[in-house]
């Protein structure tokens, strides 16, 4: 909302700064974005009045005309086709900041001989001023501009841009706007009571309203004025109108707009003679039905929208916009002024249904009172009548099925000092209210009192409403600090977020970085990562989504896993190591979906040496089967590894994690033709772990065991198994012996000596008793049964 | 042997104390003159000074000799200046650390951290915290709507766009007094450029209790803004509108860069606004199952992904996201 100050000063008598009230308005709740200060550089240009106008000598586009400013006579060069003598225009000295017409920066005006003419000055454009890109004419000056007085004198205005928040309709009308600066400044604004004087027959006689929908139609008011002329309006109107952001269009669309932009309440003017029957019906529209607005749209209807008809059909979408067939046009002569109430849920509807906002659509959603309607419509009546010259019928018409009363809102003294912390006392919260226009009515003791908000502050509905208007006009800096100095609650802590910061933490110290990846991505995009010509798990699809890349909601965090380490590879040729910890959003029959944590990383190997002493690390499948050992370590979870048959992971080269029997993830390389679509031409591996899961078997409680009192006794056997016996085989055999508290898998070898099909497998066992130091008696007797029962289990011979 | 300090001092020194002329020398070649007896303790003595000279003198060798680096190599030697072997470290997301560092300062302020669902009905979205339908504070949040059957009870399906759905959960499910923070992603229906995203993060605040006041609102968020943006920082609360909240506000921090006087980062206010609160709509405390005659309280909400972006200039949003190890590397 553009609020020019010198319209504010019609209602605010006492003098203010600009910039204070901006300030005030700002810190009581909506803000002024900016001050716009027409005229504030025009030094050096004044009203000035041709005197004469004659041709360049030197060419035909240019005129040599002699300007007046009371003091001087100056012969000025001047391109503009429609300069004529006799006309009162903004004159720039030499030496006056204007804007230059090419480049559009601020310029200083220098002498000039323009085609062998010494130019003194310049009869300016809107362009040149800064008032508008036209650059074509010149400005013409009403008649009554007193020549030679600065220009920012007459026609400069200070302009405030308010950012208005959804619950403040009376901040989008200037009175509105005028009433609070008068509070935030402690005085009282003056606001005359419209009225208008009709003539002849009553308009009853003459308009028929009805309405047939009085669910979406708290009020409807109407007034006649007839025999009117259509021209332009007066410059003060056209002026307020365009610094308040509003193209002027004719003085009757002028008005309506004018008081829009004063009381906040719109009004449309219909054509009178236009309007078939002369009936004003406000009914639900036909589905389905079409109707052109005023811009000449097609629009398509449904029976929630609120439409005026007359004796025919639809002539305006209530409270959006008028129709083309009922528009006043330059031969109108006779108009019918409407003012009216819908309910602003209704006009929402329709204007966001339509994609159709307006002026008026944007303030009856906010929730205008009806009680604006007939006072906007006096307002406007009569300076209709003022302006074109008609007469009004005598009276209004005022159909108001849901006008009520502004019901007092009751207030405790010691809610509002409870609610702000604050100490006012009642006289203070009296006064403070007052200034804003409410009534106050006693309570019954000096605790209570009634509060009635003024008409256009249909925001005032609850005791809270009023203690927040009582806090900002006096101020939130009225309000002390306080910190919380009651008991902290009781609370239930979320092992959770503790056992996600342990995992980024352990990952970040296994040299991967965090990324953080939308949670949309598209199903082709899902079945590419995870080689799914079909997808098992269809995702959630959004209704209207940005576009097709972004079109549902990720069951896997795989797509941007991938894609990113493939976008990261195009300029990095070292070790890349990524992971992901977010959700994803698995579906659920009639219920919202499934949100688990889920943790992914994805590795790849350095393509070039890196570090003079260092060749470049071999990765492999036991790379990342080695961090996803030590990651749940970590976490006090010891994993099983079955084989896997994930789609999206290479057959043989990927495994299950598994826990106390439940998959929890998955590991592997990825799978050579997801690589290919996803343009990676190396090899990748990835793990998947479900991290709130993973959280169930966390181990929580760590209990101690009595760190070993006596030595352990190390052997070595190398084992020749065949090819297909696998070490968690051996493992299990071993795990039988109490005494082997340890294992390592130190060398695999394959090759002579060892027979075709066979391998040999080097263990290092360490034994250990905790009540005595072994001898090595006793540790090669039960060496001895591991050997015999590994042979006969596992066919393993020992390899001397 | 203190005031030594260079090589040739050194020199002098050893000709003088240990050399062929030294007292000590001629004390160790005079031994065999002396009777048996005396010689035995002379020549002891004599031998434990000698030694103790001699450590002294290599002492200071090594250490004039550590002060010339590089000029006087001791046997192996390496170049110290070679690159070490890298121990690789990765990067949490500059967002994750954020959210760490907030959680912190919240939790040692009494608040508990809760999390919660990212697809949200509308209900909690929209309706509990009074924000009806058709209201014009909905245009505001642009929603991605769920193309799934609405529930049974005519809830339909939302990626939530704002934290503040949790405010009446949390409510459903805990009877006051409570203090609690949730950080989370958030979704609105906005073209993405360089100062916007579709996808951000938020961080939400509620404590109800009995006689909670807008004085605690002021003085619990002026010590998180203490704490978190340092002691040095102004902060301004000024009136604001939320339909969850009555009275709003809105709290303002300081311009960094220009200190108040106003710079292209503060669009020339001086101040930079860090988050939305008030004090909690009565409306709100009832959808939730809380007795607003009884309690009040006061909830803020604050965007994310402004506060790296402000405190280490970053000039386009959008890299948060980019998963470009270029950028992650830098935090
Ligand atoms: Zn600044």
């Amino acid at each position: 909302m553009k609020v020019p100050v010198s319209w504010l000063r019609d209602y605010i008598k006492e003098p203010f700064e600009a910039d204070d009230l901006a300030h005030r308005i700002t810190m009581a709740g909506t803000e002024v974005a900016g001050i716009e200060r027409i005229g504030s550089s025009w030094e050096g240009v004044c009203v000035g009045l041709v005197l004469e106008v004659n041709p360049h000598p030197n060419a035909d586009r240019l005129r040599l005309v002699t300007v007046d400013t009371g003091s001087s006579r100056n012969e000025v060069v001047c391109g503009a086709p429609n300069v004529a003598a006799g006309q009162k225009i903004a004159y720039a000295r030499i030496g006056a900041c204007l804007i230059d017409g090419h480049t559009g920066q601020p310029a200083t005006l220098k002498p000039a001989k323009i085609r062998g003419v010494v130019s003194e000055g310049m009869v300016c454009s809107e362009k040149e001023l800064g008032l508008s890109d036209d650059h074509e004419g010149i400005i013409e000056l009403p008649e009554s501009a007193p020549l030679g007085i600065p220009l920012t004198e007459y026609m400069g205005e200070t302009v405030l841009d308010l950012e208005v928040t959804p619950n403040r309709p009376d901040m989008l009308s200037v009175i509105g706007v005028a009433c609070e600066g008068a509070a935030l400044l402690g005085v009282d604004p003056v606001i005359c009571e419209p009225e208008f004087t009709g003539k002849g027959e009553s308009i009853d006689q003459l308009v028929d309203v009805s309405i047939e929908a009085p669910e979406l139609c708290m009020r409807y008011a109407a007034s006649l004025v007839r025999g009117i002329t259509i021209k332009e309006s007066p410059d003060w109107l056209k002026n307020r109108l365009v610094n308040a952001g509003m193209r002027p269009i004719n003085n009757v669309v002028d008005v309506t707009n004018y008081v829009m932009l004063e009381y906040g309440q719109p009004l449309h003017a219909f054509d009178y003679r236009n309007l078939a029957g002369q009936k004003i019906i406000v009914r639900r529209a036909d589905e389905g039905a079409n109707f052109k607005t005023l811009d000449g749209i097609e629009r398509k209807l449904s029976s929630d929208m609120l439409m005026i008809c007359d004796g025919k059909g639809p002539v305006a979408i209530a409270g959006v916009m008028g129709g083309e067939n009922s528009e006043v046009t330059p031969g109108t002569t006779d108009v019918l002024l409407e003012s009216a109430s819908f309910l602003p849920a209704s006009v929402h509807f329709t204007s966001s249904r339509l994609g159709l906002t307006s002026a008026a659509s944007q303030r009856f959603e906010r929730g205008l009172s009806p009680h604006l309607a007939l006072k906007a419509l006096k307002r406007a009546t009569s300076l209709i009548a003022e302006l074109a010259g008609g007469m009004p019928a005598t009276g209004c018409i005022d159909k108001a099925p849901g006008l009520k009363p502004v019901v007092p809102v009751p207030v405790k003294v010691s809610r509002v000092n409870g609610l702000l912390g604050a100490s006012y006392n009642r006289e203070e919260i009296v006064s403070t209210l007052e200034l804003l226009g409410c009534e106050l009515l006693p309570g019954s003791n000096q605790d209570e009192m009634a509060v009635k908000p003024p008409y256009w502050r249909s925001d005032i509905n609850i005791e809270a409403d009023v203690i927040e208007e009582v806090a900002r006009i006096r101020g939130y800096d009225t309000i002390p600090l306080n910190m919380l100095d009651k008991a902290i609650p009781n609370q239930t802590p979320n092992p959770m977020l503790g056992f996600k910061r342990h995992l980024r933490q352990a990952l970040v110290g296994l040299g991967f970085s965090e990324i953080q990846s939308w949670a949309m991505t598209s199903s082709v995009m899902l079945k590419k990562v995870l080689n799914q010509a079909e997808l098992e798990i269809w995702p959630l699809h959004l209704k209207k989504p940005m576009t097709v890349e972004q079109e549902c909601l990720r069951t896997s965090l795989r797509p941007y896993l991938v894609s990113s380490l493939a976008s990261n590879r195009r300029f990095e040729e070292g070790a890349i190591r990524l992971f992901e910890l977010g959700s994803v959003y698995l579906p659920r029959e009639g219920n919202l979906p499934r949100e688990p944590q889920i943790l992914a990383g994805i590795i790849s190997a350095s393509r070039v040496k890196e570090h003079w002493d260092i060749e470049p690390e071999k990765t492999d499948f036991f790379t990342l089967k080695g961090i996803v050992e030590g990651l749940l370590a970590s976490a006090g979870v010891q994993a099983e590894y079955l084989p896997s048959n994930d789609g999206g992971l290479k057959p043989g080269v990927q495994a299950a994690i598994m826990i106390e029997g439940k998959q929890l993830g998955v590991l592997g390389e990825l799978h050579p033709q997801v690589c290919k679509a996803m343009e990676l031409d190396e090899s990748v591996y990835l793990f998947e772990i479900d991290a709130s899961q993973l959280l169930q078997y966390k181990l929580v409680d760590k209990s101690y065991r009595p760190v070993p009192r006596y030595p352990a006794v190390l052997r070595d056997i190398a084992l020749v198994v065949e090819n297909s016996v696998t070490h968690s085989q051996v493992m299990e055999v071993l795990s039988g012996y109490p005494l082997v508290v340890d294992v390592k898998l130190f060398d695999i070898y394959t090759g002579k000596p060892v027979p075709e099909g066979s391998k040999s497998m080097a263990y290092r066992l360490a034994f250990m008793s905790d009540k005595k130091t072994l001898t090595d008696q006793a540790v090669d007797k039960v060496l001895e049964q591991i050997l015999s029962r590994l042979e006969k289990q596992l066919g393993a011979v020992l390899r001397r | 042997m203190d005031a030594i300090t260079s090589r040739e001092e050194l020199d002098a020194w050893r000709i003088k104390y240990l050399g062929k002329k030294s007292a000590i020398l001629a004390i160790l070649k005079g031994l065999g003159s002396l009777p048996v007896e005396e010689r035995k303790v002379a020549g002891a003595g004599a031998n434990s000074l000698k030694n103790e000279l001699e450590a002294l003198l290599k002492e200071k060798e090594a250490s004039l000799a550590g002060g010339q680096a590089g000029q006087d190599k001791a046997p192996g030697a390496v170049d110290i200046t070679l690159p070490g072997k890298p121990v690789d470290l990765g990067h949490i997301h500059p967002i994750t650390q954020v959210l760490y560092e907030l959680g912190e300062i919240f939790t040692s302020m009494g608040f508990e951290v809760v999390e919660g669902p990212e697809v949200e009905w509308d209900y909690y979205n929209f309706e509990a915290l009074n924000i009806p339908k058709e209201h014009p504070a909905r245009d505001s949040m642009q929603t991605f709507w769920v193309d799934a059957p609405p529930a049974e009870d005519g809830r339909e399906m939302l990626l939530r766009t704002h934290t503040s759905p949790m405010q009446i959960r949390v409510m459903e499910k805990q009877k006051p007094p409570l203090r609690i923070v949730v950080p989370g992603r958030v979704f609105r229906y906005e073209a993405t450029d360089a100062t916007h995203l579709h996808m951000f993060h938020q961080i939400e605040g509620l404590a109800i209790d009995k006689g909670i006041t807008m004085a605690d609102l002021k003085g619990s968020l002026y010590e998180f803004s203490r704490r978190f943006f340092g002691p040095d920082r102004r902060v301004r609360f000024r009136c604001d509108f939320f339909p969850f909240v009555e009275p709003g506000v809105e709290m303002a921090v300081e311009c960094a860069v220009c200190h108040g006087s106003g710079c292209r980062l503060c669009s020339q206010s001086g101040w930079i606004e860090i988050l939305g609160a008030g004090m909690v709509h009565p409306r709100v405390l009832e959808a939730g199952g809380i007795d607003p005659e009884e309690y009040s309280g006061f909830a803020f909400g604050m965007g994310i992904e402004r506060i790296p972006l402000l405190r280490y200039g970053i000039d386009d949003i959008r890299l948060f996201y980019s998963n470009d190890l270029r950028f992650l590397r830098q935090f």
